[in-house]
């Protein structure tokens, strides 16, 4: 199969990607943000889940949870193109929900077939949902899963689950003695504690997730498969998150370079912060543009998602890692403080910047697939 | 890469498209006589423009050059079919049309700033390629600085006497016809600058000397050259006096690809010297080089490297296809502006890592015989700043970046 030009970024898509700017613009610009999630800058405070419940159910009133929802299934069934749209501003306005998290199930379950329509279901009927997958040293692999189905029950702890304060339901990886199985578990009912993590990270909330018995519903028995295939969209849409946040720390950080002077000159005349800035931009480009390359090979080459994937992931990656780095130095003083805003997507970078593979992993599988396994 | 494209043709480009690639089927060029070198811009000797000459000639004969101008200055008269001729040209691996600074740089500036009857009297023949032109913009004392430039021209009755010294200026040994930068106002740096094209072959050793300089590589290919009382007619004037620097822009910004009209683009063609500097060619190397027990592929360092290099690459080709999706598009010379920078650079680390894989190999260079791909890597790693120097050096094209499009203040 091949892509189409446009990515298949359609009208809908601009709009829908025009339309969340605007909104977050109105209702959710960074002073909010930052009095929402910064209140307490005291390190080893317990920690918390601050979200603005309010406007997220608004989000899921205008439907922004069930786009990536087959329309057989209650949803929309928009392309990935049009979901990185939305999800690249949501970035941008660092907005704390649980968006990322249910996109990330929902293709999974799609990719469960059949058994996972009971979890899209409940994705369709509004309820926000993530995965968990993963191991305490970062292994999304099945393979490396600590949780075990046995009697009936799930057994073991998840680590480093997103956004899991926000959710209601939880996609869960277990090993069943037959394979691997992904269960689809209330995350409120009984035999599973969330153990919220005290992270770095002001706009996520994390936990690691303790299961005792916890009944789930198993809505595939062959884990590697469902997320061999959903994995490709799950790396760009974390692309496309570091995409939109790239863009505000561009542009945060030109305003403030073109009106603080030193030397008697605004700061972005010197090339020592002008270049470097110029940089950011060519990254951000350079990592959007294989966003869109790699949602539209989800849409439409799926045989080449994975590649293209790598290539967005590891881009967003460090690409994160510089307009992060750039955006603090070069506000100076002021950039290292916890009043000014800078810090929030310092950290929600760093944050994505490893978040389902950093750049080296990323690359070391895109050689894999391009070059071979090395002898 | 051309049948995507040819997906989105018009019904005017599909038919277009179908007749360059029965003409090219029929009328590409065989192998060249002798060793061409890597581009247009190291030409060296009369055998390798001849060739050259008579393949842009054929293809122009042909439709395939031009296409997108009026046809009362010798062009097609189509409309945004220049693009289509590119693809299937390239596609059928053609060699390069040598008058590339006529065809780029030259032609949309002629088409927008001069007369009527001169663009009539000079494009066709340009577009063969039957004159061949060269730029003097740069001088020893102007270089990024361009507007600086100091070569004089003096008016004496309807002509003007021109008088100065140009350099790094590729091509001239060959050249009919220069495009030229110039000063014709001493107080004023911007206003008193004007643009004229000048005939300087004609004028060989009665006004103009052209004297050879010799590249980092060995090879030749530009020139320094010296107006001593060169005479030219006032219609050779593009646009108004004291608009020199707003006719250059015009140059400048086809020059670096971000300009309205589509240069004619032909090339590919594979050959003894000319390689394709791309991440796959190097993947390619690193799987026959030697490291240790193994191939060089196999080492996990340079496999980073190596992907690094795909990703920048795969992310210029999606730049240029997302600058064509107005909805994905912020600032709209945002990605045109970059094309020459990333380009320049990516092939710059492209042959660099080329240049390591080989390892030590690569100190052997052209001619020697023991030397991997006739030493052709270590040639491209030291012509490839030629790329980073030449049209705007990177650091001139970031201020651009962070002036024009990041609005930030400027640097001069
Ligand atoms: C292969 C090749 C072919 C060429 N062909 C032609 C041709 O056909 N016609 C023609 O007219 N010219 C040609 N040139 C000349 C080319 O345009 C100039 O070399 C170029 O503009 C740089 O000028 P310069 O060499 O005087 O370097 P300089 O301007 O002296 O620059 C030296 C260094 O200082 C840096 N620098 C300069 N100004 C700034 C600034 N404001 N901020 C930051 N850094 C700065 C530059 O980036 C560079 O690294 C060619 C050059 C090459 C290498």
């Amino acid at each position: 199969m091949t892509q189409p030009n446009n990515y298949g970024f359609g009208e809908e898509a601009a709009l829908l990607k025009d339309s969340a700017r605007k909104f977050f613009r109105e209702h959710f610009p960074t002073d909010r943000l930052h009095a929402l999630v910064a209140a307490d800058p005291t390190p080893g405070r317990a920690p918390t889940c601050q979200w603005d419940e309010a406007l997220w159910a608004q989000l899921v009133e205008l439907g922004w949870t069930v786009l990536a929802v087959p329309e057989e299934a209650g949803g929309v069934g928009m392309p990935v193109a049009a979901v990185a749209g939305l999800v690249e501003e949501v970035g941008r306005a660092a907005f704390p929900c649980p968006l990322l998290g249910t996109l990330n199930a929902t293709y999974v379950l799609v990719a469960c077939g059949e058994a996972g329509a009971v979890g899209l279901a409940d994705i369709a009927a509004g309820k926000a949902a993530t995965l968990a997958l993963t191991d305490r040293h970062g292994a999304w692999d099945p393979a490396a899963t600590e949780v075990e189905y046995r009697d009936g029950g799930l057994y073991g702890t998840a680590w480093f689950v997103q956004d899991a304060g926000k959710c209601e339901r939880l996609l869960v990886c277990a090993s069943t003695g037959a394979g691997y199985g992904l269960f689809w578990v209330d995350a409120h009912a009984a035999g599973v504690t969330a153990e919220a993590d005290g992270i770095v990270d002001l706009t996520r909330d994390q936990a690691h997730i303790v299961f005792d018995g916890a009944s789930g519903i198993e809505v595939s028995g062959n884990a590697v498969s469902a997320l061999h295939q959903a994995m490709p969209a799950i790396w760009t849409l974390v692309a496309a998150d570091m995409v939109g946040a790239g863009e505000w720390q561009l542009q945060t950080t030109v305003e403030y370079v073109s009106t603080r002077k030193q030397f008697d000159r605004p700061l972005g005349f010197f090339q020592a912060i002008k270049h470097p800035l110029v940089e950011v931009m060519v990254q951000i480009d350079e990592a959007k543009s294989l966003v869109y390359n790699a949602a539209c090979a989800c849409d439409s080459e799926p045989e080449k998602a994975a590649q293209y994937a790598h290539m967005a992931k590891a881009s967003a990656s460090d690409m994160a890692a510089y307009a992060s780095s750039r955006s603090v130095q070069s506000h100076g003083g002021i950039g290292f403080t916890w009043e000014c805003y800078v810090h929030l997507y310092f950290k929600r970078q760093k944050h994505s910047q490893m978040l389902w593979g950093d750049g080296v992993w990323h690359r070391a599988r895109l050689a894999d697939i391009v070059i071979g396994t090395a002898a | 890469m051309s049948d995507a494209s040819a997906r989105k043709d018009t019904p005017a480009q599909a038919e277009f498209r179908a007749y360059c690639r029965d003409w090219l089927a029929a009328n590409k060029p065989g192998e060249p006589p002798v060793r061409l070198p890597q581009t247009p811009l190291e030409i060296m000797t009369t055998e390798q423009l001849d060739y050259l000459q008579a393949w842009q000639k054929a293809a122009y004969d042909a439709g395939l050059v031009g296409c997108d101008y009026p046809e009362a200055v010798g062009g097609g008269g189509r409309k945004d079919c220049q693009r289509v001729a590119n693809e299937e040209m390239l596609a059928a691996r053609t060699p390069f049309f040598p008058n590339v600074i006529g065809l780029g740089m030259a032609a949309p500036t002629v088409f927008y700033h001069a007369q009527e009857a001169v663009k009539a009297e000079l494009l066709p023949r340009l577009f063969s390629g039957e004159d061949i032109w060269c730029q003097g913009f740069s001088e020893p004392g102007a270089g990024s600085d361009l507007a600086s430039v100091q070569t004089f021209a003096e008016k004496r009755g309807d002509r003007w006497v021109i008088n100065g010294h140009k350099v790094w200026t590729s091509l001239a040994h060959f050249a009919e016809w220069m495009i030229i930068l110039l000063r014709t106002d001493k107080s004023h740096k911007y206003d008193g600058l004007s643009y004229f094209v000048v005939p300087i072959r004609a004028a060989l050793g009665n006004g103009v000397t052209v004297r050879p300089l010799i590249k980092i590589t060995g090879e030749t290919g530009f020139n320094e050259v010296i107006f001593d009382n060169l005479e030219v007619d006032d219609r050779y004037r593009l646009d108004e006096l004291g608009k020199g620097w707003q006719v250059a822009m015009t140059t400048l910004l086809h020059e670096r690809g971000a300009g309205e009209l589509q240069t004619p683009r032909s090339g590919g063609m594979k050959n003894r010297s000319s390689h394709n500097i791309t991440t796959s060619a190097v993947i390619e190397l690193a799987r026959q080089t030697r490291r240790g027990a193994g191939a060089a592929a196999d080492d996990p360092l340079l496999r980073d490297k190596l992907m690094r290099q795909l990703i920048r690459e795969e992310g210029l080709k999606q730049n240029q296809r997302r600058s064509r999706v107005q909805a994905l598009l912020d600032h709209p010379m945002r990605l045109p502006l970059q094309n020459k920078l990333l380009a320049s650079e990516i092939a710059q680390s492209i042959a660099s890592l080329a240049v390591e894989v080989e390892g030590m190999a690569s100190s052997l260079y052209m001619g020697d015989s023991n030397a991997p791909a006739g030493g052709q890597w270590p040639l491209s790693y030291m012509n490839s700043y030629g790329m980073t120097i030449a049209a705007g050096t990177s650091e001139v094209q970031r201020n651009i970046l962070g002036e024009r499009v990041l609005g930030l203040p400027k640097s001069k």
